[in-house]
């Protein structure tokens, strides 16, 4: 098996992408939105309950997709969990430059959030998988946007 | 016979697969420093080198316009480019040249006949038919015409082994269905449909048929009239030929009713500022300059499809297919879509906890190409209420040494994911 092949599929995603966190349908969330991926006819739906302060109290997702999507949907939901929406959002810029490779100083030591991220980075040998990477992301925002769709195309 | 498979009583001597992998240069080259296993050819097949040197030919010795010039060169490739629709007309065994339209490949010539025919001849209330089998070539221009002039578009189902479910079908058709567009083999799933039957019940019924040849033409002989379909399209890259061409046949006397769809240079008889009129078929459907070189390296291409032998063609792609499905099979965890015995040159699957679009990007690190997603088929995905498979598709090139690397592949998916 090749190096980057490993990278891209650590034990982490493997893991979160076969028990996705979260994995769920709040009852109680105010916004949501659904996620296409056109090249895969890949769908999910992301849910966040936001208090008036923009604070998200709550996030979760539902739908199918390749490791690679679950993995980072999972993740995103854990790490969402409690901020506020401008740190959401700039939580997603940092992790679309982790997956781009647009920032070179993005590998940074004492970054709480990039470390847990980083696992997601070897998709950067890949670009055809980075729109997997992103949907949920993508998707999150267009929830806290009030769009109800959104593709990657 | 309509898109019968391999005809096992057809040929003298199997195919040297060693020496048709010598005439495709592409063959040799590695990616990801393997050798490169390429089943994807129901995307697009790979070029033998007859069909690059005439392309290049025509771009080196042979290139005009055409239709127009009175100089050589433009004579030349005249001549070269109707010598195409010459060989497309024996190729499919029409009675007319006249009735082979060159398009740029099977989506324009569907449009067209959506546009052309189905403008001129359906009206609010009509039906169309469709298959749950079709690309979405075959479906979306239907789509398009059906919202301009109130028509309704149905489903034809298929049965759980991929195969069309007559009963439905004949229970389908009525006064009010005037064209059925169906595929002669299906993209995703590699299933044969009964064609020649299907277009029998729909002309009795009234309806004209609009038969998607793109996946059937490269694996089996085409008579479009033992068929007595209406039209037939095809496009060239799926045949081992350029992209950017492909043909449409239809019926002599349908052609001729039926209006222009894009006007232009080349389709024109007379043109004054007030008013138009047209050339007759199939130059009426050809308006501006065509893809020239394209269209001359078409006919290198149906030249060796045919020297090769399509009945050969045929039975090496089918034991290909069958040695890819047992082998399949035999790994377990596999679930394969479409295992209706009418089939060809394509294993569509999934794997049990692996989503097909970490297969692909795997399996491509060890050279092997596959196609993975909704084949622009997603009716018969959700038919079985999936997002995508695998495709493997195989092509006069593929060994079974190749089948091997493919399996070989998919075992290290599964061991990555165990």
């Amino acid at each position: 098996m090749m190096d980057d092949l490993r990278d891209l599929y650590q034990e982490v995603i493997l893991d979160h992408g076969k028990s996705p966190r979260n994995f769920r349908h709040p009852e109680d969330c105010n916004r949501m939105a659904e996620g296409d991926n056109p090249l895969c006819g890949d769908q999910l739906t992301v849910y966040l309950k936001m208090d008036r302060g923009g604070l998200v109290e709550d996030v979760a997702f539902e739908g199918r997709g390749c490791a690679i999507s679950m993995a980072s949907a999972s993740m995103m939901t854990e790490m969402v969990q409690g901020r506020n929406e401008a740190d959401a959002r700039a939580l997603f810029e940092k992790f679309h430059k982790l997956v781009t490779g647009d920032d070179a100083d993005v590998n940074g030591e004492d970054d709480e959030d990039l470390d847990k991220l980083i696992v997601l980075s070897g998709v950067r040998e890949f670009p055809m998988r980075v729109k997997c990477a992103t949907l949920a992301w993508h998707t999150m925002t267009a929830a806290m946007d009030g769009d109800e769709t959104v593709t990657t195309e | 016979m309509s898109a019968a498979v391999a005809s096992p009583l057809a040929s003298n001597a199997a195919l040297d697969v060693a020496r048709v992998r010598a005439d495709f240069p592409i063959l040799t080259r590695e990616v990801y420093n393997k050798p490169l296993v390429y089943l994807d050819s129901a995307a697009s097949a790979q070029k033998p080198r007859v069909v690059i040197d005439a392309e290049s030919r025509v771009y080196e010795e042979e290139y005009a316009n055409v239709h127009r010039g009175v100089h050589y060169l433009s004579q030349v490739a005249t001549d070269k480019f109707e010598a195409t629709r010459k060989r497309i007309q024996t190729f499919l065994n029409a009675g007319d040249e006249n009735e082979i339209v060159f398009v740029r490949g099977g989506t324009e010539g569907i449009n067209l006949v959506a546009q052309s025919w189905g403008r001129a001849n359906l009206k609010e209330g009509d039906e169309i038919l469709i298959s749950e089998l079709e690309h979405h070539a075959n479906i979306v221009p239907w789509h398009l015409l059906a919202a301009e002039r109130g028509l309704v578009v149905k489903g034809i189902p298929i049965h759980d082994d991929g195969q069309i479910d007559m009963e439905a079908y004949k229970g389908l058709l009525n006064e009010r269905t005037k064209m059925v567009a169906l595929t002669q083999m299906s993209n995703a799933l590699g299933i044969i449909t009964p064609a020649a039957e299907m277009i029998a019940l729909a002309h009795d019924a009234g309806a004209r048929v609009m038969l998607d040849g793109c996946q059937a033409v490269s694996h089996s002989t085409v008579d479009v009239q033992a068929l007595d379909c209406d039209f037939y399209v095809f496009s060239g890259h799926k045949i081992y030929g350029p992209t950017g061409i492909g043909a449409l046949y239809g019926k002599a006397e349908l052609l001729e009713a039926m209006p222009p769809w894009q006007g232009g240079g080349e389709m024109i008889a007379r043109v004054s500022l007030e008013k138009s009129t047209y050339k007759g078929v199939p130059h009426r459907f050809e308006a501006g300059t065509p893809a020239i070189a394209q269209t001359i390296a078409l006919k290198s291409a149906l030249d060796y499809v045919t020297d090769l032998g399509l009945d050969r063609i045929a039975e090496h792609e089918a034991m290909l297919l069958n040695y890819a499905t047992e082998r399949l099979n035999a790994m377990g965890g596999i679930t394969i879509y479409g295992t209706n015995s009418a089939k060809a040159s394509i294993v569509s699957f999934t794997m049990d906890g692996v989503h097909p679009h970490d297969i692909g990007t795997i399996v491509d690190r060890d050279g092997v190409a596959v196609r993975v997603g909704h084949h622009c088929a997603q009716p018969v995905m959700q038919r079985y209420d999936i997002a995508a498979t695998v495709r493997a598709s195989f092509a006069v090139y593929n060994t079974l040494e190749e089948v091997d690397a493919l399996v070989a592949s998919l075992q290290g998916v599964k061991e990555m994911f165990a």
